[in-house]
């Protein structure tokens, strides 16, 4: 365990970034998001960022490759952005979960090389969650925000910042911080205790996702409540691009007017045109857009990967939502023992 | 107020002036309100509220709700009125499908006001006159409901109801003092290069979800050119952060003085742009340059832009004011 006093953490923000990229959750005009660390940058009050911390791994846009049209010949340009060492400082542990579930969609053969190899540049230093939000349930998926997971654990505990490395990569992003003094587990030990007291707390802590797998997979498609949980849903794509573990992309052509840049941008499953460029007849109507994005989560992911949901309970679509639809009140609503 | 507005709900369903009605559904907590249609006096009692986080505006379900057979009754504030009324304009409600019930409204609260005083974790809110007392995770607090106000609400422009079969409270007036154009006439105080930098770092924020359009009463088109695969503009393909910007740019030109200034844009992005400000900057200019106009008002005056006079600004327009600020 290593520790620093908090008011040097602007110190070690510059130690990390004089080696080499470091983002952490900062307010851009309001709105926390993960940024570029520059001097003064400070970290922002909010618990957790309106996107996630997917966007360093899975960005919301990337160029994968460059075409020039040459009378009957096509030229292939290599453009993608080969990448580099990377710190990203402050993720919470439903998003830091939220990269084994990409892992299990991307790394999965064949592997996508431009996910890979953002994992394989990024250390992940995380933070425990001394103030949970009532939006807060993580704990239904077995995750605990007071050992928060990734490369390096953090936690702020009085008036210092514990670390812990837990991989390779975290040994050697701390053995590289010279400010950093050793220091024992007790102070942690007591803000997990303070956590824990919070998590107590949590209206959500309870959701039961019994029933949600994929035996039952026809009696949850067919549910009749999928026409009132869907009637108010706008289609809009907030949900999913605020959702860590929403992984859908479409890959388009941009003719930049002297050749062509293919890039890849994420795709909403709440879209009229989503996988519409597979087949014709896509899902026609919001219910079967809304029952998609929710039967995946709940139940197609847990089918196909072990039980594995496809949610982390980051809360993000629950504060987000323009009409305050979520995962929540879906699975409440056609859970066990639900009306 | 909910007590009114819930008894007048189930008496239109019981005396059969109506088969359903458009209302906001209770959700896991206090603030997160779902626009629901409840068909029996019994979803009524448990699960319709009205109350300071009512905000969501009903007019454009009525698009298809009015397409339905029988008819629906929809609680609609002020605000929302003339959504309806240029929804009615357009001919894209069912008028007589309809039972409007204007209700009364004093401002609505927005959450993320209460999170940026402070609050963490609040499980609950309550209003007590001018006074909101929220309980939290970490013990309660309490503020001036007038502190958490949308800023939609702060800057309202109408209390009036411009368009109901019946209302319930005390109707109000068009408010002549607003102070809605207090930060479009700030942004055009700013040199271009300011503004531009205001607009960029707004924009930066968007995440191209598309919310803001969704939830416009005055997009309604069928199918939205950003959702057709083949425009080459297609919703998801923003090849640049420069076409992000022309997104909201484009859509606030398409509904210039349709626009009522409702401000759902911006209660509905989920990361806080001041998208209303665009098309408050749209009305003041047509105020301006084409007489005071209000797009919902009535059901008879033409929109400026789509109407033309013989003595309307020319687009020369553009240069002299360019010259001004220049």
């Amino acid at each position: 365990m290593k520790k620093l006093n908090r008011s040097r953490i602007q110190e070690l923000f510059a130690a990390i970034a004089a080696g080499q990229r470091l983002y952490i959750p900062a307010d851009n005009k309001g709105q926390a998001q993960f940024l570029p660390w520059v001097e003064g940058l400070e970290m922002t009050g909010a618990l957790n960022t309106v996107r996630s911390a997917k966007d360093l791994f899975f960005p919301q846009t990337e160029e994968l490759i460059g075409f020039q049209v040459k009378g009957r010949e096509i030229q292939l340009q290599e453009i993608r952005d080969p990448g580099e060492p990377f710190v990203v400082f402050g993720v919470r542990a439903c998003d830091a979960a939220s990269f084994a579930i990409l892992d299990q969609v991307f790394l999965s053969e064949p592997a996508d090389t431009f996910y890979e190899a953002r994992r394989n540049h990024g250390t992940v230093v995380t933070l425990a969650c001394g103030r949970p939000e009532e939006t807060c349930f993580c704990t239904v998926f077995g995750i605990d925000p007071a050992v928060p997971g990734g490369d390096v654990s953090g936690w702020f505990a009085g008036e210092a910042l514990y670390l812990q490395a837990a991989t390779e990569k975290g040994e050697a992003l701390l053995a590289s911080l010279p400010m950093l003094e050793d220091a024992d587990d007790a102070a942690v030990q007591a803000e997990q205790e303070k956590i824990r007291t919070v998590l107590e707390k949590l209206p959500l802590k309870d959701l039961n996702l019994t029933g949600f797998d994929g035996e039952h997979l026809m009696e949850k498609f067919n549910s009749p409540a999928w026409a009132s949980l869907s009637e108010s849903c706008l289609g809009c794509g907030t949900c999913t691009f605020v959702c860590p573990t929403c992984q859908c992309y479409d890959i388009r052509d941009f003719d930049t007017g002297h050749g062509v840049r293919r890039f890849r941008c994420w795709d909403s499953c709440m879209y009229s045109d989503f996988t519409m460029m597979a087949h014709g007849t896509n899902r026609p109507t919001q219910l079967e857009r809304f029952r998609q994005r929710f039967m995946h989560k709940l139940v197609y992911f847990p089918a196909d990967h072990e039980g594995v949901y496809g949610c982390v309970g980051c809360g993000r679509c629950l504060t987000r939502c323009p009409i305050s639809m979520n995962i929540v009140k879906v699975a409440k609503t056609l859970g066990e023992g639900a009306k | 107020m909910q007590e009114l507005i819930r008894q007048k709900a189930i008496e239109l369903l019981e005396n059969g002036t109506v088969d359903r009605v458009l209302g906001w559904k209770a959700g896991e907590f206090f603030y997160d309100l779902t626009p629901a249609v409840f068909r029996t006096r019994e979803e009524i009692e448990r699960d319709f509220v009205y109350s300071v986080f009512s905000g969501a505006n009903f007019s454009k379900y009525l698009v298809q709700e009015s397409r339905r057979e029988g008819k629906i009754a929809a609680f609609l504030k002020p605000c929302d009125t003339y959504s309806f009324n240029q929804l009615l304009k357009e001919h894209r409600i069912w008028r007589d499908r309809v039972h409007v019930v204007g209700i009364a409204c004093d401002g609505m609260c927005d959450i993320d006001k209460i999170r940026a005083a402070g609050a963490r974790g609040i499980t609950a809110v309550e209003r007590d006159g001018d006074t909101l007392k929220i309980e939290t995770l970490y013990g309660p607090m309490t503020m001036p409901k007038a502190d958490a106000e949308a800023e939609r609400c702060i800057s309202c422009k109408s209390r009036k109801l411009v368009v109901y079969d019946e209302k319930i409270g005390e109707d109000g007036d068009v408010i002549a003092d607003s102070p809605r154009f207090d930060m479009v006439a700030k942004l055009e105080a700013m040199t271009p290069d300011e503004r531009f930098a205001f607009w960029r770092g707004e924009l930066s924020k968007c995440i191209r979800c598309n919310a803001c359009r969704d939830v416009c009463p005055a997009c309604t088109c069928e199918k939205c050119v950003f959702d057709n695969p083949k425009s080459g503009i297609a919703q998801k393909a923003a090849a640049n952060s420069f076409e992000e910007n022309m997104y909201h740019i484009i859509r606030a030109f398409h509904v210039a003085s349709r626009c009522t200034d409702c401000g759902e844009c911006t209660r509905v992005c989920p990361q806080n742009i001041p998208l209303h400000l665009l098309n408050r900057k749209f009305i003041k200019d047509i105020n301006a340059l084409y007489g005071d106009y209000q797009a919902g008002a009535d059901l008879e005056t033409r929109p400026a832009l789509l109407d033309f006079q013989k003595d309307d600004c020319e687009p020369s327009v553009v240069y002299e004011r360019g010259g001004e600020q220049a």
